[in-house]
C-alpha cells in the first residue's frame, strides 16, 4: 500500500506542478492577480504531495518492503537502520525523488517568503520553478520510478553498496542537492526579471540571500564529498577532478561569480545582463551535471547506473530547458540597459575581474571534462584528461582570484586610489610574505619556491581578512560594540575569504610536504615515516552488522611516546561479497597520519602473517576542510545579513533615499 | 540498479612491493602510477586500482625502471599499446593545441571584453551625466 | 549579437552529447591497427612446440585473446565455433593468464574452435598486444598486419558486417 501511495501521491503531485506551471504564466501575461496567487498555493500542494512520496519510499526502506524493486536493489536485512535511511538516495531513482524534493523545499520557501517582491515576479518565479519540476516528475514517472515492484518479492535484498556505508554518506548527497537545486531559485528570478524587462537594485536585493544560500550548501556538499572520499576510498586523495566532481565544481565556481556580481548590481546597477546570464549558467551546469552522471555519456567512479534511454531524457529535458532560456536571454537582454560607468580599479572592476577568472575556470574544467567526447566523436582516437591537466590550468586561474581577495575591502567603489590602497595593504603584503617562508622553515626545513608562492598567498588572504574585521571594530567606540555592530555581511565575507585562504595554505602545504609510502610488514615490525615511527600489531578477524572485517592495529609513536593507536580495516560485506577499505586517520589541527591496509602477503596466515600498508604523513590536511567549513560559515553570515530581513516599512524608506542618491 | 561498478573501487589500496627501487627511481614510480589510466576501472590510475590489469602495469613500469628507462620511454611503450588513453596527462599533440591553450586564449578573450566594456560605460556615461546637466539647466531657465 | 553566443554554444554541446550517447564511452580502440602483430614467442597448449607471430602470417587469421576464467569468453564461445566449424576460419587461441590444465577441461567440456591454442600464462604478449580485457579478437591479414579489434565477445553481427568483409578482401 505504501509503494502505492508514495507512487500515486507523485502522478498527483506531477498534476499540480503543471498547475502551477500554467496558470500562474496565464495570469502574468493576462495581469490576472488571482491567477498569479494560484502559484502559491500550487507550489505548497505540490510540496506537500512530493513529500509525501518521499516519506513513504522511507518508510519502504526502514520495513525493508523488498517487494520494491528499488529496496531490493539497495538494502539488505542486516543493513543497519541509519544506513537503511540513506539507501533512499542511493541509487539513480531514489536520488532523484530526492532532488525533487529539495526542489519541492525550496519552492515552498520561494512561496512562502516572497513579501517584498511584486506579485507578478512571485507568480514567473514558481512557474518557472514548476517547469523544473514538471520534468524531474515526468522523467521519474516514465523512466526511473523507485516504487516499481518486483515479483517474486525476493528473500533479502541486494545491500547497499558497501561505499556508500559511510557517515559522510548521510549528509554529502543532501547537502550538494540544497545547492545544485538551490540554483534554480536564482534561475527563476533571473527569467523572471527577463521575462518583465525589469531588473534593479530592488531585484538584486531578493535574489541575493537565496543565491548565497544555495551557494554555501553546495560549498558544503563539495566539501563533504571531499572529506568523505579522503576516509573511505584508501588513496588518501581528496580531490581527482573525475568528470562527477567536476560537474558539482562548475557550477559553484559560476555561482560564485553570480553571488559577487550581484553585489555589482544591488550596489550599482552595473552587469545587469551579466549577472542574468550567470543566474541561468549556474543552475544550466547544474542540469548539465545531472545530465553527466546519469547519462553513461562519461566514465566516472560516481556515475550511476548508465542508460542511454535516460541519457536521451535529460538531454531533451536539459535542450528545452537551457535552449528557451538562452533564446529569451539574446531576446530580452539587451533592453536590461545598466546605468553607470565602471573603472576597472574600483571594486566594481575587481569584482568583474574576479567574474572573468572563475568563469574562464569553469569553463576550463568543461573543456577538460568533454575533450575527450569531442575528440571521440570527431574519430580522431581517444584520450584521456586527468588531474595532471586540470591541475596545470586551474592553478594559474586560481592565483589571481587569492590575489583580488585580498584587495576586496579595501578598494572603494566607484574609483579607488592606487596610493591609498598600497599603503593600507603594505603591512598584510609584508606579513604574508615573511609567514610564507618562515612557516614551512620552521615546520619542514625547507622552502620551495612553490610554497612560498602558494602561502603567500593563503596568508595573504588570511591577514587581509583579519585587517578589515580589525578595522571595521575599531571605528567603532568599543570593542564589544564593534564586534557587535559589524554587519553581518560584511562578517561573512571576512570570514568566506579567511576560509579560501585557509583552504590555500592547507592545499600548498599537503601537496608539497606530503610524504607517502607502501610498505610489507610483519605483525611486530615497525618502521619509520617522516619521524613517526609505525608499529604493525596486527590483524584480527571480527564481525560487523552486515560485514566481515580484518580489523587491524597499528601504533604510531613520536620521540618514543605513543601518540595514536589506528585501526584500518578491510571489510567483506556478506550481501554482495565486496571488498571495501576503511582507512585508519589520527589528526590533529597540524597534521594527519593516514594508515591503510592493503593485501595480506602471506597467503596461509592473513591474521598471522605480513600484510601490504600504506602510510600517509600529510601536514595540513585539516586546513582543507576548515576552509570549507569558515566558506559555509561566512556564507551563511552574508545570507542572514540584516538589510535582507527589513520590514516592508522600513524597505520602501530605504528604496526612496537610494532614488536620490 | 546499484552504482555500476563501484566494486572496482572497493579495496583501492595496493601497497605494491616496490623494493628494489631507489628514491629516485621510487619517486619515478609514484609520479607515473598516479599519471597512469586503469582501463579497466571507472575513471583510477594504476596506482589506487585493485584490478589485475592495473598490477601487471604496475610491475611493467617498475620493470622497465629498474631497466633504466626514462620516463618517455615508459609512456611510449604503453601508448604504442593501449593508445593516448592511458596517459591522464594529454599529450602535446595537434589535437590537444586547443585543450592546452584553450583556458590562456578565453582569458585573454574574457579580459579583453571586460576592458571593452568598462571603456564603453564610461562613454554612455559621459553622455548621460551631459545631458543631466542640461536637463537641470533647463528646468531652472523654465522655472 | 553576443547575446547569442549562449545559444550556439549550448547547440554544439547537445550535438556533442547526442554523439555521446551512441557511444560507449569505456571502449578503448587499439592503436595497432594498421601495424604489423607484435611480436612474440610462446608454447603452444598441445605439445609444448613453439610458436611466434611468424606463424601467423600467409593467410587471414582471427588472433582470440580468451581465458577459461572469462565469463565473456563463455558468452561468445557458440560464435567462434559456428566460424571455425561453418566458415572454415582459421582461429588461433591466446590463452591470457591461464593455467594448462584448467583451459584443457575447458576446451575439452565447450570444444575448440581453436586451430592452435598459445599458452600466454603470464600475459606478457596480452600486454604488448594492448588487450584490457578479454575476450578480445584481432583480425590478421596476409601479410600479419592487424586490420581490426573487436574488443569484447566476438558477435554474428560483427562477423557480417565488419569482419568477413576483411577476411575476403584480404585472401593471398
Amino acid at each position: 500500500m505504501i509503494p502505492e501511495l508514495g507512487h500515486f501521491a507523485l502522478i498527483l503531485a506531477l498534476g499540480v506542478a503543471l498547475i502551477q506551471v500554467l496558470v500562474p504564466a496565464y495570469g502574468v501575461w493576462k495581469r490576472d492577480a488571482r491567477a498569479m496567487a494560484v502559484a502559491t498555493s500550487a507550489a505548497q500542494t505540490q510540496a506537500l504531495l512530493v513529500f509525501i512520496s518521499f516519506g513513504c519510499l522511507m518508510a519502504s526502506f526502514i520495513n525493508l518492503d523488498f517487494s520494491v524493486a528499488y529496496v531490493a536493489a539497495n538494502s539488505n536485512s542486516e543493513l543497519p537502520m541509519i544506513y537503511r535511511i540513506t539507501a533512499v538516495w542511493g541509487a539513480h531513482e531514489g536520488s532523484l525523488l530526492l532532488w525533487v524534493a529539495i526542489l519541492a523545499g525550496w519552492t515552498l520557501a520561494v512561496s512562502v517568503f516572497n513579501r517584498r517582491l511584486p506579485a507578478d515576479i512571485t507568480a514567473t518565479a514558481l512557474s518557472v520553478l514548476g517547469v523544473v519540476s514538471v520534468g524531474f516528475l515526468l522523467f521519474m514517472l516514465l523512466t526511473s520510478n523507485p516504487f516499481d515492484r518486483l515479483f517474486p518479492v525476493p528473500q533479502d535484498g541486494k545491500d547497499l553498496n558497501p561505499l556508500l556505508q559511510d557517515p559522510g554518506m548521510v549528509i554529502h548527497p543532501p547537502m550538494l542537492y540544497m545547492g545544485y537545486v538551490g540554483f534554480s531559485v536564482a534561475f527563476a528570478f533571473a527569467i523572471a526579471a527577463l521575462v518583465s524587462g525589469r531588473l534593479d537594485a530592488a531585484w538584486a536585493r531578493w535574489t541575493r540571500p537565496w543565491t548565497t544560500t544555495a551557494w554555501l550548501f553546495m560549498t558544503l556538499g563539495i566539501t563533504l564529498g571531499s572529506w568523505w572520499a579522503y576516509h573511505v576510498l584508501g588513496w588518501g586523495g581528496w580531490w581527482f577532478w573525475d568528470p562527477v566532481e567536476n560537474a558539482s565544481f562548475m557550477p559553484w565556481l559560476v555561482g560564485t561569480a553570480l553571488i559577487h556580481s550581484l553585489a555589482v548590481t544591488e550596489k550599482r546597477g552595473l552587469l545587469k545582463s551579466w549577472t542574468v546570464l550567470l543566474a541561468i549558467l549556474a543552475f544550466g551546469l547544474s542540469l548539465l551535471g545531472t545530465f553527466l552522471v546519469r547519462s553513461g555519456v562519461i566514465v566516472s567512479v560516481h556515475a550511476f547506473a548508465s542508460d542511454p534511454a535516460r541519457g536521451v531524457f535529460i538531454l531533451g529535458f536539459l535542450t528545452t530547458v537551457l535552449g528557451a532560456s538562452f533564446l529569451l536571454y539574446a531576446w530580452r537582454a539587451p533592453k536590461l540597459v545598466s546605468e553607470g560607468e565602471m573603472t576597472l580599479f574600483s571594486r566594481e572592476g575587481l569584482l568583474l575581474i574576479n567574474n572573468v577568472f572563475l568563469v574562464v575556470a569553469s569553463a576550463s574544467v568543461l573543456l577538460g571534462t568533454l575533450y575527450p567526447l569531442v575528440v571521440d566523436a570527431l574519430k580522431l582516437g581517444k584520450i584521456s584528461v586527468g588531474p595532471p591537466y586540470f591541475n596545470a590550468v586551474f592553478i594559474p586561474l586560481f592565483a589571481p582570484l587569492l590575489l583580488m581577495v585580498g584587495l576586496a575591502a579595501t578598494v572603494s567603489w566607484k574609483r579607488a586610489k592606487a596610493g591609498e590602497v598600497i599603503r593600507h595593504l603594505r603591512a598584510p603584503f609584508i606579513i604574508a610574505l615573511i609567514a610564507a617562508i618562515a612557516v614551512p622553515l620552521l615546520i619542514h626545513e625547507r622552502a620551495p619556491v612553490a610554497v612560498i608562492a602558494g602561502g603567500f598567498l593563503g596568508f595573504w588572504a588570511i591577514v587581509t581578512a583579519l585587517q578589515e574585521i580589525w578595522r571595521r571594530i575599531r571605528a567603532k567606540t568599543g570593542f564589544v560594540s564593534g564586534l557587535v555592530g559589524v554587519p553581518r555581511g560584511v562578517w561573512g565575507m571576512s570570514l568566506a575569504h579567511l576560509g579560501l585562504g585557509v583552504w590555500a595554505l592547507g592545499v600548498t602545504f599537503v601537496s608539497s610536504f606530503s610524504v607517502e609510502k607502501d610498505v610489507r610488514l610483519a605483525p611486530g615490525q615497525s618502521i619509520d615515516l617522516s619521524g613517526y615511527e609505525f608499529r604493525f600489531e596486527g590483524v584480527e578477524p571480527r564481525t560487523g552488522p552486515n560485514y566481515d572485517s580484518d580489523f587491524g592495529t597499528v601504533t604510531i609513536e613520536h620521540s618514543g611516546e605513543v601518540v595514536a593507536t589506528v585501526h584500518p580495516e578491510k571489510r567483506l560485506f556478506r550481501a554482495t561479497q565486496q571488498m571495501m577499505t576503511e582507512a585508519a586517520v589520527d589528526h590533529t589541527p597540524f597534521r594527519d597520519i593516514y594508515v591503510a591496509l592493503g593485501e595480506p602477503l602471506d597467503a596461509q596466515g592473513a591474521h598471522t602473517g605480513d600484510w601490504a600498508l600504506r602510510l600517509y604523513y600529510k601536514p595540513m590536511m585539516r586546513l582543507v576542510w576548515l576552509g570549507g567549513a569558515l566558506m559555509v560559515l561566512g556564507g551563511l553570515l552574508a545570507a542572514t545579513d540584516r538589510r535582507y530581513r527589513l520590514s516592508r516599512a522600513a524597505e520602501s524608506r530605504v528604496a526612496s533615499n537610494s532614488v536620490v542618491a | 540498479m546499484l552504482l555500476a561498478l563501484l566494486p572496482m573501487l572497493a579495496s583501492a589500496t595496493n601497497a605494491a612491493d616496490i623494493s628494489g627501487l631507489n628514491a629516485e627511481q621510487e619517486a619515478r614510480y609514484r609520479t607515473l602510477t598516479n599519471q597512469l589510466r586503469c582501463l579497466v576501472c571507472q575513471n583510477q590510475n594504476i596506482a589506487d586500482s585493485d584490478a589485475p590489469l592495473a598490477a601487471d602495469l604496475r610491475n611493467q613500469v617498475k620493470r622497465q625502471l629498474l631497466a633504466g628507462e626514462s620516463n618517455q620511454q615508459i609512456t611510449d611503450y604503453l601508448t604504442e599499446r593501449y593508445g593516448d588513453f592511458v596517459l591522464y596527462k594529454p599529450p602535446f599533440k595537434a589535437i590537444t593545441l586547443l585543450l592546452w591553450f584553450g583556458p590562456v586564449l578565453l582569458v585573454l578573450l574574457a579580459l579583453g571584453m571586460a576592458y571593452a566594456f568598462a571603456r564603453r560605460s564610461r562613454s554612455t556615461a559621459k553622455t548621460v551625466a551631459v545631458d543631466e546637466d542640461k536637463l537641470r539647466k533647463l528646468l531652472e531657465e523654465n522655472k | 549579437m553576443r547575446y547569442l553566443i549562449p545559444v550556439v554554444v549550448l547547440a554544439a554541446l547537445v550535438v556533442l552529447f547526442a554523439f555521446g550517447l551512441q557511444h560507449d564511452p569505456r571502449e578503448v580502440p587499439s592503436p595497432l591497427i594498421g601495424k604489423p602483430a607484435p611480436a612474440f614467442n610462446l608454447k603452444l597448449l598441445d605439445d609444448g612446440t613453439s610458436y611466434s607471430n611468424a606463424d601467423l602470417k600467409g593467410r587471414p587469421v582471427l588472433v582470440n585473446f580468451f581465458a577459461s576464467w572469462c565469463e565473456g569468453c563463455q558468452v561468445e564461445h557458440p560464435v567462434l565455433l559456428k566460424l571455425a566449424r561453418e566458415f572454415n576460419v582459421e582461429i588461433i587461441g591466446m590463452d591470457y593468464k591461464d593455467k594448462p590444465e584448467d583451459v584443457t577441461n575447458w576446451l575439452a567440456r565447450h570444444g575448440s574452435p581453436y586451430r592452435k591454442v598459445v599458452m600466454d600464462e603470464e600475459g606478457t604478449a596480452g600486454l604488448d598486444w594492448g588487450v584490457y580485457g578479454v575476450p578480445e579478437t584481432f583480425v590478421l591479414d596476409a601479410a600479419g598486419t592487424i586490420v581490426y579489434k573487436q574488443i569484447g565477445p566476438m558477435t554474428e553481427q560483427a562477423w557480417r558486417e565488419k569482419i568477413a568483409p576483411l577476411m575476403a578482401g584480404a585472401k593471398p
